[in-house]
């Protein structure tokens, strides 16, 4: 009869049996060992039905199709560039799939996009060598112009977008700052004003801290307002001393 | 005199105490701490990542890259030249060769995943502690991985066989001594490292191995509950 040993929703180590018997199928982050399925990856533990799976809560991010990355470009070649994706593998951005402009052989590729230019590009496919290539052409997929970019743990990219995105929409309102999050853990955030960009930066930082964490939105909220507030009020204290 | 009584008051299949810590080294994708007795490991695992230079680099799978090192003033009294020797580089070696059979490195082809693992103290059985700690890194960045390899050593002084000799029993010199590091994957039972220094008869090594089996199996209880710790702590932070 299969048995269940470990708990659902619970964090799973390497090595650790967490079901007994052929009743139960192993999926993502585990294995069959004769009867037992045994983790092969540090996650939580979700059971659907009879397949049973793990959700990564550590690890670099690992390239896969059609993802939206931010990368950044590190070589230009005779036929693309040649850009950085966070993770073990770097990627290529052919000329035919950055631009719907006419780009004659030969010609100065700088001058669309420098080493040190952090892109938005989406995969279009992953071969078995791990060979990535990407492209522009898609909605909403661009060159990054100023602003900041920082890093994030690549599981918790999720709970920063949120359900359709509700999270970083939220900050991007509050703080009236431009933000893309990419699927690699990479985060760009622009503002008019240095000061909104690092409270979006404070925000993200603290959803990567406490995610697991229920009350995760008010807390964020709160946090946005409190400071929100703080700005009206010094506001309003200038205003007193003008008069 | 017959060695009947450790010093320390140890039963005789008895390790010494054992701390264990997931996360400690911040900018590192995967780190570990790991205490047993007097000697201390701290493992950190970076990658996988790209892996220059590129002739090195294996197509069909990633490599491990380990280094092992002993910082100067870590021994026993005595500096410790800093850099890689002789002795460090084996070291390091037989670690990857214990860590490999658990790894799934075809994961990542054409990569690298280096474990650096230091020693700021050491009271003998350092390489076992660096295992212990390099697949705890391992896990906690992420890497698939079969399972732990948990690693101790175990030694004969006299005629009595030994759980987790210490420098002082190592050195132990009205008796003969000999010490047998050892790493097992627990779940298949398998051994990845078995070393000796010094000589036991064939009944001896087989005794070895039961006490070092029954150690490894306790070894990776103390890990586990180790690695889980680091997510629970944040749980309680409610």
């Amino acid at each position: 009869m299969g048995e269940l040993i470990a708990k659902e929703k619970e964090v799973v180590v390497p090595g650790e049996v967490i079901a007994k018997g052929m009743e139960y199928l192993p999926s993502h982050g585990t294995y069959r060992k004769d009867e037992n399925i045994i983790a092969n990856r540090l996650g939580i533990l979700f059971i659907d039905g009879k397949v049973i799976k793990t959700i990564p809560v550590s690890g670099r991010y690992h390239p896969r199709r059609k993802d939206t990355i931010i990368a950044k470009v590190i070589d230009i070649s005779m036929n693309g560039w040649r850009v950085d994706t966070n993770s073990a593998y770097s990627a290529m951005l052919s000329v035919k799939d950055a631009t719907n402009e006419f780009i004659r052989k030969g010609e100065d590729l700088t001058r669309y996009f420098d080493i040190g230019d952090y892109l938005t590009c989406q995969i279009i496919q992953v071969t078995s060598q791990k060979l990535v290539d990407v492209t522009l052409k898609a909605p909403g997929l661009r060159k990054l112009g100023k602003g900041r970019i920082i890093e994030v743990k690549t599981h918790k990219v999720p709970r920063i977008i949120g359900k359709q995105g509700s999270m970083v929409s939220m900050i991007k309102n509050e703080t009236k700052t431009q933000i893309v999050v990419g699927q690699n853990g990479m985060v760009w955030i622009s503002g008019s004003q240095p000061q909104d960009e690092i409270l979006a930066i404070k925000a993200i930082r603290l959803i990567e801290e406490q995610s697991h964490i229920s009350g995760l939105t008010d807390r964020i909220s709160e946090l946005l307002k409190k400071d929100n507030k703080k700005k009206e009020t010094k506001t309003e204290v200038k205003t007193e001393d003008k008069k | 005199m017959a060695y009947t009584k450790r010093h320390d008051n140890r039963k005789m299949d008895e390790t010494r105490p054992i701390e264990a810590k997931v996360g400690v080294i911040k900018r590192a994708h995967g780190s570990a701490y790991f205490k047993i007795g007097d000697t201390i490991a701290y493992a950190a695992v970076y990658g996988p990542r790209e892996l220059h230079p590129k002739f090195m680099q294996n197509p069909e799978r990633g490599i491990l890259r380990v280094k092992y090192n002993m910082l100067p003033f870590s021994g026993q009294g005595d500096r410790v030249r800093p850099g890689p020797n002789r002795r460090s580089k084996e070291i390091a070696l037989v670690t990857q060769h214990a860590l490999e059979p658990v790894l799934n490195l075809e994961d990542f082809p054409n990569s690298v995943v280096d474990v650096l693992i230091e020693f700021p103290q050491t009271d003998a059985g350092s390489r076992c502690a660096g295992i212990c700690a390099a697949s705890m890194a391992l896990a906690d960045a992420g890497i698939t991985m079969k399972d732990l390899v948990p690693s101790i050593g175990i030694g004969r002084v006299g005629k009595q066989m030994l759980v987790d000799l210490d420098y002082y029993e190592e050195a132990y010199e009205e008796e003969s001594v000999a010490d047998i590091p050892l790493a097992m994957i627990p779940t298949t039972e398998e051994f990845t490292l078995l070393q000796m220094d010094g000589d036991v008869t064939k009944e001896q090594l087989k005794e070895a191995l039961i006490l070092g089996k029954k150690a490894c199996h306790n070894i990776k209880k103390v890990m586990t509950t180790a690695i889980k710790q680091k997510f629970q702590e944040g749980v309680k932070k409610k």
